[in-house]
Parts: structure tokens; sequence; C-alpha cells
């Protein structure tokens, strides 16, 4: 078992320096001008590179594929609760977003034009 | 008869009740960031314009906590890992640098926010702030909460110690899960609010 | 973390408490009564919390309807007997305001649904009859359990304490759309906080579910051999778990909206009262209604899934014949769990979606009501061949089954986006979801405390009263929701306090609002005789054994009322959960848990 969790906090400092090194390249990344869209597909897919690792090796998300009778092809409840919870974080992120590319008209983008204008700033 | 598998894992699931349940648990709460995710998305997409996260917020500060925040997952974990080791004192000593690194992002964090106050930038000025201040508000509850748990367990819970190891060791394993999804959540937030 | 009965509560239990009440726990000790009766760690005592106080709260809902039915009947007229106690910001010389009318709306559905059907189904029945049912001595978090009945209690009393307060209660409907919302009196603040208790309370809840099914099964009970009331809980918490927490972020939104003048859900340009909104606009209505749908649609299924699993087993048991189509069963409600997070915007057909939008969410709503209908139509097929006794309960489950069905049925031409545009708004999506909900599974849950109450009490409810409350309400029933279907159809709309009078399009069909008046005010009467039924049982009700419904379910191995820890020695299940009327056997039923004649291996997963 110690052998084990040697081998295990080998691995730990190996994460760490990586997640170091993502970090800085997820800033440096930022002042490279990538235009919106792939600026955004690039500091996500570096972000989910850091989350794949926290999840895999500090979460130990790689231990839970342990192949007994319950889990199908070594998926696990554990697993297999996260697959759908990714799929309805990602419903929804999109469906909103598709509703709103797919509207009609720009009834709510757009300013009452009739609307009283603000004299005094918000007060709060 | 007494309650199974807290302490041994059931046969058929391999799982110990504590670990599928907080693992639940944080299934529903990558559904709560995820409405704030999305709640983002949207604002975002309505906006006419949308300020430059770097411009408005202290990126230097940002990734400092970014650091902060990683390294007190990696003391988390080696703490966890000192148990399996049957060290409590390497314990104590992980979970206590834990503690104090969540605090310094805390710290941090108050600094960034009563400096966004002082020059007028509050969640009421724009939709960019509203949602900046509640998702990293939101984050900030679930560090203090974080930070509870593991002080009761660096105190009073250590005591388990000495009657049922494994069931100690457990419960530092829920506590570490807990801990690394905030740090997961503030992967992400982090380029999305200061880098995008 | 949660933690569990320490080493030293493991001695066996000495004695049944039979008919006692749980006082002592198993070393024959007191506890106190505060610790025993409530802050209780044990499953039965907290189901029977939660569904004390759900049934409270349905009767309190109950009653603002009657209130609304009333106006809504004689618009103008003072309301009898209890209009003057309403004071002159409610009611000014008995008739009600608008004002209050709105409130009443908005708070019985709130009401209704948060505070009574899902805590009576989910917290009640879930809570007392699913650790039974799998063998278990307990939820895997006891202490986890009492902390979410804590939770949802003050949850309660902050809703109910809502009418109190300047402005009263939130009346913005139970859907609670932003703008109205935002600009709402203080009882919608409350609303928002109220709601943010009940979230918390439902998640803790559906974790302790999820986790306890997995986790605690007796030996030899495999997912497959499950009591479907098991499936359907099982399902419902995934539903709880995943759902709710993007309504409880979109609460905290939208009580920084009120409260902190954030802009969320506020638009640009927005007039109120003739003046501008002064806050920074940018904000989306649309976002409110997303994040609360989202959640509110699988809600619904959440309302309906413990009633189809108590339907399950009160038809097993009392046609003496397992349920026909078990597997289908669970594929079915497998697949209608994961389905329900991807219809929510066919409540928002009339928002100014697209055709891409609308299609979509049309399509998959017509696909999940294929699930609906296998099981629907599964349990109907049950019945054939079947050895029917018309017990109390099994009344409730045999109306059930066409009454969803209508409440199912009536839901399609609200699923498809072209007669919605007709429909969405009017009476009709009253009387469907009322349909499902009410003669649905309201019903069902009847059926399921005449079922369950010897299981609890150790004694039986009387069956006269019983079916003198279960015939008079089905009728009553009726005759309040059938009507609102021609109503919607003549394109009446919700929410008018007046009853629809001030609209020409509704002069025919308002002659129904005083048959619905007297049908809910008929209705209320037949609930007295549960009422009394219930608590006089308590104490004067026909004593019974440990399985007075000859029923096979693991549940009804356990004592009535079990004790602290239910079972003496963990019991192991042998065989499915429905094994009625087997060839061969020496009575029409084998109980789960009884084993083999023949010496084999019980403990096969």
């Amino acid at each position: 078992m110690s052998e084990n969790v040697q081998h295990h906090i080998a691995i730990y400092k190996k994460v760490a320096a990586a997640l170091a090194v993502l970090t800085v390249l997820t800033v440096a990344v930022s002042y490279i001008d990538f235009g919106v869209a792939l600026g955004i597909i690039v500091a996500l897919i570096i972000a989910a590179t850091k989350g794949s690792l926290v999840l895999s090796f500090f979460m130990h998300l790689l231990d839970e594929k342990k192949s007994v009778p319950l889990s199908r092809n070594g998926i696990g409840l554990i697993i297999g609760s996260l697959i759908i919870t990714a799929l309805f974080f990602l419903v929804i992120i999109f469906v909103p977003l598709m509703g709103h590319a797919d509207r009609v008209g720009d009834y709510y983008t757009l300013p009452n034009a009739d609307a009283p204008t603000v004299e005094t700033p918000p007060a709060h | 008869m007494d309650i199974p598998y807290i302490v041994d894992e059931r046969p058929d699931t391999g799982l110990t009740n504590v670990k599928l349940g907080i693992w639940l648990f944080l299934a529903s709460e990558v559904m709560l960031f995820g409405a704030l995710f999305s709640s983002y998305v949207l604002l975002r997409l309505m906006a006419p314009e949308w300020p430059v996260g770097s411009e408005v917020l202290n990126v230097p500060m940002g990734t400092f906590n970014t650091a902060v925040l990683i390294g007190s997952s990696v003391t988390m974990v080696f703490a966890y890992a000192s148990l399996q080791m049957d060290d409590l004192a390497g314990f104590k000593k992980f979970m206590g640098a834990t503690i104090v690194l969540s605090l310094v992002f805390m710290v941090v964090k108050g600094f960034e926010y009563t400096h966004e106050f002082q020059i007028g930038n509050f969640p009421w000025t724009n939709t960019y702030l509203a949602i900046y201040f509640t998702m990293t508000g939101l984050h900030a509850l679930h560090i203090i909460g974080g930070v509870i748990v593991n002080a009761y367990f660096l105190g009073p819970g250590s005591k388990m110690w000495a009657t049922n190891k494994t069931q100690f060791t457990n419960r530092i394993e829920a506590a570490g899960l807990y801990w690394h999804f905030v740090d997961l959540v503030w992967i992400f937030l982090f380029p999305v609010l200061y880098l995008l | 973390m949660a933690d569990v009965t320490t080493t030293e509560e493991t001695a066996p239990v000495a004695a049944e408490h039979g008919h006692d009440e749980h006082g002592h726990d198993e070393h024959g000790h007191d506890e106190g009564f505060w610790r025993t009766y409530v802050f209780s760690v044990d499953h039965k005592v907290i189901g029977i919390q939660y569904a004390i106080t759900g049934l409270l709260f349905l009767l309190f809902g109950f009653s603002l309807m009657m209130l609304m039915r009333w106006q809504i009947a004689y618009p103008g007229e003072p309301i009898p007997l209890i209009g003057e106690w309403l004071g002159d910001e409610r009611a000014p010389g008995g008739i009600m305001l608008p004002e209050f009318y709105n409130q009443l709306g908005a708070m019985h559905g709130t009401i209704m649904v948060f505070l009574g059907v899902v805590p009576l189904a989910v917290g009640g029945f879930g809570n007392f009859v699913l650790p039974l049912q799998i063998g278990a001595p307990d939820m895997a978090f006891p202490k986890l359990n009492m902390a979410s009945y804590w939770t949802f209690f003050p949850g309660g009393v902050i809703m109910f304490a809502s009418f109190f307060v300047p402005g009263g209660a939130a009346n913005s409907g139970w859907t609670s759309y932003a703008p109205l919302s935002v600009f709402a009196t203080t009882g919608q603040t409350m609303w928002l906080v109220g709601m943010i208790f009940l979230i918390t309370s439902s998640l803790l809840g559906s974790v302790n579910f999820i986790v306890t099914t997995v986790q605690l099964r007796a030996p030899g009970l495999s997912f497959m051999r499950l009591p479907f009331f098991v499936w359907a809980q099982l399902v419902t918490a995934f539903l709880l778990l995943l759902a709710f927490p993007p309504l409880e972020a979109a609460g905290v939104l939208q009580l920084m909206d009120r409260v902190a003048g954030t802009s969320f859900f506020m638009p640009s340009g927005l007039v109120y009262a003739d003046a501008a909104y002064g806050g920074s606009g940018g904000g989306s209505v649309l976002l409110w209604q997303h994040l609360f749908w989202f959640l509110a649609h699988p809600e619904v299924y959440v309302l309906i899934l413990p009633a189809l699993g108590i339907v399950a087993d009160i038809v097993a048991n009392n046609t003496r014949k397992p349920v026909w189509g078990y597997r289908v069963l669970v594929a079915s409600v497998i697949f209608l769990g994961f389905m329900s997070f991807i219809v929510w915007a066919h409540h928002m057909f009339l928002t100014g979606m697209g055709t891409t939008m609308s299609s979509f969410f049309q399509t998959t709503t017509m696909i999940i009501s294929i699930p609906s209908v296998v099981i629907l139509s599964a349990l109907f097929i049950s019945l054939y061949g079947g050895s029917i006794r018309f017990t109390t309960p099994m009344l409730f489950a045999l109306a059930f089954l066409p009454m969803f069905g209508i409440g199912g049925l009536t839901g399609l031409p609200l699923g498809l986006a072209a007669p919605d545009l007709h429909l969405h708004d009017t009476y009709y999506v009253i009387g469907h979801f009322h349909y499902v909900v009410a003669p649905g599974t309201l019903m069902a849950l009847f059926g399921g405390i005449y079922y369950w109450f010897p299981k609890a009490t150790g004694r039986k409810m009387s069956d006269v009263l019983g079916k003198i409350h279960f015939w008079g309400s089905f009728i009553a029933i009726n005759v309040v929701f059938m009507p609102m279907f021609i109503q919607g159809l003549a394109g009446m709309n919700r929410r008018m306090y007046d009853g629809g009078e001030q609209y020409v399009m509704n002069q025919d069909v308002l002659y129904l609002n005083e048959i619905i008046g007297m049908g809910a005010w008929t209705l209320g009467f037949f609930q007295l005789f549960f009422i009394y039924n219930f608590f006089n049982s308590i104490k004067n009700g026909e004593k019974v054994g440990a399985n007075p419904w000859n029923a096979t379910t693991l549940e009804w191995q356990a004592p009535s009322p079990p004790p602290h820890g239910n079972f003496s020695e963990p019991p192991v299940a042998h065989r499915g959960p429905y094994e009625y009327s087997v060839p061969g056997a020496a009575q029409d039923f084998v109980m789960q848990g009884e084993p083999d004649q023949a010496v084999a291996d019980p403990a096969k997963v």
C-alpha cells in the first residue's frame, strides 16, 4: 500500500508542475490576438486540460474505472453520473445560446425608444 | 442493524457511501455553476459591448490567486496521501497549509473587491460586473465552506484518527474531492472572467 | 461529513415494538422527546414529519384555491364567513382585491408543488418506504436526512409568513417571471429566500436517496429486483439533483436584481409605473425563463414519478399478479428521466423563438410522451387477468390510471408549437396540468397513504370512510377540472381575478366558473372524511400485523411499525418484487425475502 501511495505522490508532483506550466500558458496565450471565437476555444481547451488533470489525478477519477460487476466497460457509477451531468451541463450552456441565435426579432436587445431617460444616476 | 459501507467498500459497486455521496453532490454543483456560466454566455451575447476582462480586473492578482488555489489543491492531496501513509503529523501540516493558502486567496479577493468598489465598480454598474461579482462571490462562499470543513477536520474532527483510521481517511478523501472541485471551478472562472 | 450510529448501537432488537410509538431506541433508554420526535435521525420519523408537514401545506394551498374559486365564480362579491377577517389590504368589505387574488394564485402553485406534493411524495413516501423496501436499516446518511427536513421546514415557514408582510406574499405567479417579479413587493424576496431553503433541502435529500438505493440494498436485491416504487424514487432523485441547482442560481440572481440593483433579468429601456428603470439594464428576461423552466420541467416529472411507483406497487398487490412489463417500465422511467431535461422550452413557445428551436423542443416533447404512454399502458395491461381486490388503496390507484391518461393526452396539443399558440396561458393548460397532478398524483398519494398507513402505525384506516373519501373526491375533482378544457379552448386566459368576465370571448363559458367552484368546495368537504379518518385511526384503527395486505415487498416483513434499525437481521431477497400467484406456491403470494425451500445460495446479485 505504501509503495502505491509513493507512486501516487510522484504523480501528484508531476501534475502540480504541469498545472503551474499550464497556468502560465493560460495567461501568456491571452496576449495573443486570436479573435473572439478562437480565443475562447483556445482558453477553454487549456482550462479543460488543467481540469482533466485535477479530475483524473487529484480526484482519482482514473482509479474509479474499477472492473467491478456493477460497472460496464469499467465506467462505473461515478463516471456514469458525471457523463450524464456533463451532458446536461452542455445542454444548459448551449441551448439558451442557440435559442438566442434563433430568435425572431430584436425586441430584447434594443432599448425602448420611448423610454423616459434617467436623470439621476442609480442611487445605491 | 448498523449502516454498512461507511468504512469498507461495497463489493459490487466498489464504493463507500461517502464517496458516492460527495461525487453526486459535486454533480449538482456542476449544474449550479453551469447555470451561472450559461447566464454569462447569454448576457455577453446580448450585450452590444462587453468589457475586456484584463482591462477591468487585475490579471496579475488573478494569476497569483490561481497559483495559490492550485497550490492548495496540491497540499490537500498530500494531506490525504499522508493519512494513507499513516502519517498524522504530515496530514496536519498539509491540511494547515491548505487552509492558509485558502485564506490567502480570500485576502487577495478582498483586495480585488475593495479596489473595484473604490473606483465605482459595483454589481449594479453593468451586467459584466454583475456576473463577475456573483460568480466569484459564490465561488468564495464555497471556499469559506471548505475552510470551515477543513478546519474542523484539522481540529476536533481529527480525533477520529485514534478510533477509526479508515473512516477518517475516507472523510478526508471526500473533503479533498470537494476542495479539488472548488479549484476546478476557478480554473474555468479565471480565464473566462479575467482573460476573455 | 455525515456520521452514522456508533458501534455501541449494534445490539440486536430485543422485542418488536408492535403498536408502540417509537419512544425508545434499541437499548430501551429514552432519548427524550426532542431527539425522538423532533430531531430524530430515523428515516421513519423524518418521513412522517415530511408527510404531515406536506399534508398540512396541501390543505393550506387547497384553501387558497377555494378562496380564489369564490372570486372567479362570483367576482366582486364579498367572501362569506371569512371575508371580514382578511382585512382591508386583502379584501376590503370582504371583496377580494386583484392584488390579493394574484398572491393566492402564485402561492397556491408554489405551495402545492414545492411544499405539498414533493415533500409528501418524495420526502414522506420516499423516506419512509424506500429503506424498508430495500431491506436497509435506515438511509445512508441519517443526520443529513434530518438536516434536509429541517432545511425544508424554515423554507415553508418563510413562504407561509410572506402572507403577513406589507404588500403580502409573492404575486407574480409560481413562475416569478422577470421583470414583474423584480418590481414586485417584499413577498417575492421571501419567496426567493424560501426557495433557496427548499432547493437546498431537496439537494441534500436527493444525494441521500441515490446513495441509499445504490449502496444499501439487501443481499440478493439486484437492481432488476427492486420494486418499481424504488426505481421511480431513484430517477426522481436524479432529477432533483441535477435540475434544481439552476433554479437556485436563478433565485440568487433574481434576489440580487431585487435587493442589490443588478440587471440580470432587466432589459435596457424598461419603464415601470411611468418611471424609467434606474438599473444598468442589459439583462435578459428570457434568461430567467430558461433557468426556471430548466428545473420546472423536470419538476413535473418529480411530481408524477413517485405516484407511478406507488400505483405499480398497489396494482400488483391488488391484482395478485406481477406488474406487466417490469423491464419495460424500468427502461421507460430511466428514458423519461433523461428526456425530461431537454424539453423545457415547450413552456416558452410564445417567447419569440424561431422555428429551429421550436421544432427541436416540440420533437423532444413528443418523444417524451412515448415512455409515459408505455408506463401507463403497462399499468393498464397489468390489470388484465388480475384477481382485483377493490381495497381503498386500489380504488385510488385505479382512478389514477385514466386520470393520468387524460392529463397526458391533453398535454399533446400543448407540446406542439402550433396549437400551443392558441392554448398557451389559457385554462386548457390549467386543466391539463391539474389532471396530471390532482386527479393523478394526489389520488395516487392518497392511495399510498391508505396502503402504507398500517405499516407506519400498526393500524388500518377505516375502509368505509376511505371509500366515501374516494368517491366524493373522484367525482368532485372531475367536476372541477374537466370544464377547464372547454374554457381554455374558448380562449379563456389564466390568472384573471375576475374569472374572465371582462372578455367577450369568455362569455359563453363563464357559467362553468360556478360549476367549477361548487366542485372545488365539494372536493374540500370530502377531504374532511380523510382528515378525520387519518387522525382517528392512529388511536382507534383496527390493529394489524406486519403484512395486512398480503404483499410481497420487503417492507411487509418488518413489524408494524418497524423499530429503529427496521429489521433484526438483514433480510435477503430471494426473488423479484411481485411474486403473486406463483404456480404451485402455498399462497397466492411469495414474499421477496422468504427463503427458497431448496437450500440454494440466496445472495446472487
